[in-house]
């Protein structure tokens, strides 16, 4: 079943300095199943963000629609849980109340929260932190607890925006296999943004390949290597050499376009 | 591991660094006030017009507590005269304190509200507080309302000017991140805008409680026949220059209270701001 249907978006951005429109997403569609786990692959500036956005409803599309569950996506909803590049906090809540934030918008009480928080707070690993504010915390374990938060509203999509590019190498790998951990364990649909090959082979079962501004998709595949993927082995070499040969191939048709 | 001497050092002397700064922070106002206390008794100057801090002190006591009546008719009625302005800034405050912080997340959060009310609001900006006193007389007469009144032109504006930068300056993504999670617009002001808008606005107060006291006592100098800045105004006129200086020394005392008020209010509701707070700023 399609989970998401992304028909046809195009999206315009006007330069009002310069007074001219500019095209970040072309014509691009693409359809995710149930508990996929899609990395959109590109480079930046190639509107990778700007099409998670879109099926956030952050941005509206200029033309074109998009479907998550059969609904016509058209503001934010609980539906579609965001994690955001920086990992965009309430500075002035605790690591629990984060989490639990949007069962203070339901109005549910403290009590009723706390017990709620807590079993994600134990998944995402910060048993212990949950006093904490999120200035007393490492950009790892924030991000953690942005992890936490969308998965709390146990939404049918979560939708993530290179949650890991600004933490370190080690770090980065640490909560790769988290992630990939945690979604075995609830299967939920992932959209997963990054620019880097190695984390959208280590992470997705389908990689959507998009290139340079405007945003296309160059091409999309199942991507079904065994986990736990091991990224010295030969297939996961085979893999990345196919997707560097698509990048490759896609910046000498631009150079010869010019 | 300590040795023996620090170890006997720490038994006699456990604060010995912190009588230090203490020493070190209170040295230069002893000395100032002992230069002072010399240069009023050398005679260069009549002591009637520069009263020694001694002097200032006897005043501020019998004004205080009617020691010996040296403060004549105000003898033992600081408290009432501190009451009385204080009331005053607490008024004037409170509703510029609300009325400002409402505005100033409305004009903030809309564009249209911003466009239709914030130019009126720029256009009575610069007019100084003080210039709107013989209006606010002939409004409201003599007595505590024309006082409440200025306090309350010179407290709005540093709120609301402080909020509108708050809501502005927050992160999109917070909002986003608000409107993720389900938040109706009515939450994303209460729950996410104002709360992320607080350092700022706490900014604001304190600026305006400063600008409270100024006016509190400007208007008791000309409009109020009680409070501090009346017993300053009257003394001035009957030649008390040492009961002068006690109600300065008062209105010193009580502006630098209700700051610290506000700091410590500020310290609690910015807890998760420990760093900055904790300093003290």
């Amino acid at each position: 079943m399609a989970e998401i249907a992304i028909r046809n978006i195009v999206k315009t951005f006007t330069d009002r300095q310069r007074d001219q429109d500019v095209l970040a997403v072309d014509n691009v569609s693409l359809t995710i199943r149930d508990n996929d786990f899609v990395c959109l692959l590109g480079p930046s500036g190639c509107g990778k963000s700007t099409l998670l956005n879109m099926i956030a409803g952050f941005e509206t599309p200029t033309s074109g629609r998009i479907e998550v569950a059969g609904q016509i996506v058209e503001k934010p909803g609980a539906d579609r849980g965001v994690v955001f590049q920086q990992p965009t906090l309430m500075p002035w809540l605790t690591v629990a109340e984060n989490v639990a934030f949007h069962l203070k918008l339901k109005g549910l009480g403290r009590a009723e929260r706390r017990a709620q928080a807590q079993a994600f707070i134990d998944l995402v690993g910060l048993t212990g932190f949950e006093g904490h504010y999120p200035s007393e915390l490492s950009g790892g374990m924030n991000q953690r607890v942005g992890i936490a938060r969308a998965l709390l509203m146990n939404p049918r999509v979560i939708l993530m925006d290179e949650p890991f590019a600004a933490l370190d190498a080690q770090t980065k790998i640490e909560m790769q296999e988290e992630l990939v951990r945690i979604w075995e364990r609830i299967r939920c649909t992932i959209v997963f943004v990054t620019h880097s090959v190695d984390e959208a082979l280590v992470l997705g079962t389908r990689i959507a390949v998009m290139t340079r501004r405007p945003g296309r998709i160059r091409e999309a595949f199942d991507f079904d290597l065994p986990r736990p993927r091991d990224v010295t082995s030969p297939a996961f070499n085979d893999a990345k050499r196919n997707v560097l040969g698509l990048i490759r191939e896609e910046a000498t048709r631009i150079r010869h376009a010019a | 591991m300590q040795t023996a001497s620090e170890r006997l050092r720490a038994a006699f002397f456990p604060n010995l660094r912190w009588v230090l700064t203490k020493i070190e922070r209170i040295a230069v106002p002893l000395l100032l006030v002992a230069v002072w206390e010399a240069f009023s008794r050398s005679g260069a100057l009549p002591q009637a017009l520069l009263p020694p801090p001694s002097a200032v002190l006897h005043a501020l006591g019998d004004w205080m507590f009617g020691i010996d009546g040296s403060a004549q008719d105000y003898s033992g009625t600081w408290l009432r005269n501190a009451l009385a302005s204080t009331m005053r800034v607490a008024a004037g405050f409170a509703i510029a304190a609300a009325l400002g912080i409402v505005l100033g997340t409305a004009i903030g959060w809309s564009r249209a509200i911003e466009a239709t009310v914030e130019p009126t609001l720029q256009m009575l900006r610069p007019i100084p507080p003080v210039s709107w006193i013989p209006l606010a007389i002939i409004w409201f007469g003599i007595a505590d309302r024309p006082a409440i009144f200025l306090v309350f032109l010179g407290a709005f504006f540093p709120v609301l000017m402080n909020t509108i930068h708050g809501v502005k300056a927050i992160d999109r993504n917070l909002i986003r991140a608000g409107a993720m999670m389900g938040a109706s617009e009515r939450q994303l002001l209460t729950d996410i805008v104002v709360p992320a808008a607080l350092p700022s606005i706490f900014a604001g107060l304190r600026i305006a409680v400063g600008s409270a006291w100024m006016l509190t006592v400007t208007a008791e100098m000309v409009a109020v026949k009680s409070g501090v800045g009346y017993v300053l105004w009257d003394s001035y006129y009957f030649l008390r220059y040492d009961m002068v200086i006690a109600a300065m020394v008062s209105i010193g005392l009580l502006g630098f209270l209700s700051d610290y008020g506000i700091k410590l209010l500020m310290a609690r509701v910015l807890r998760w701001q420990r760093t900055t707070v904790r300093r003290g700023a």
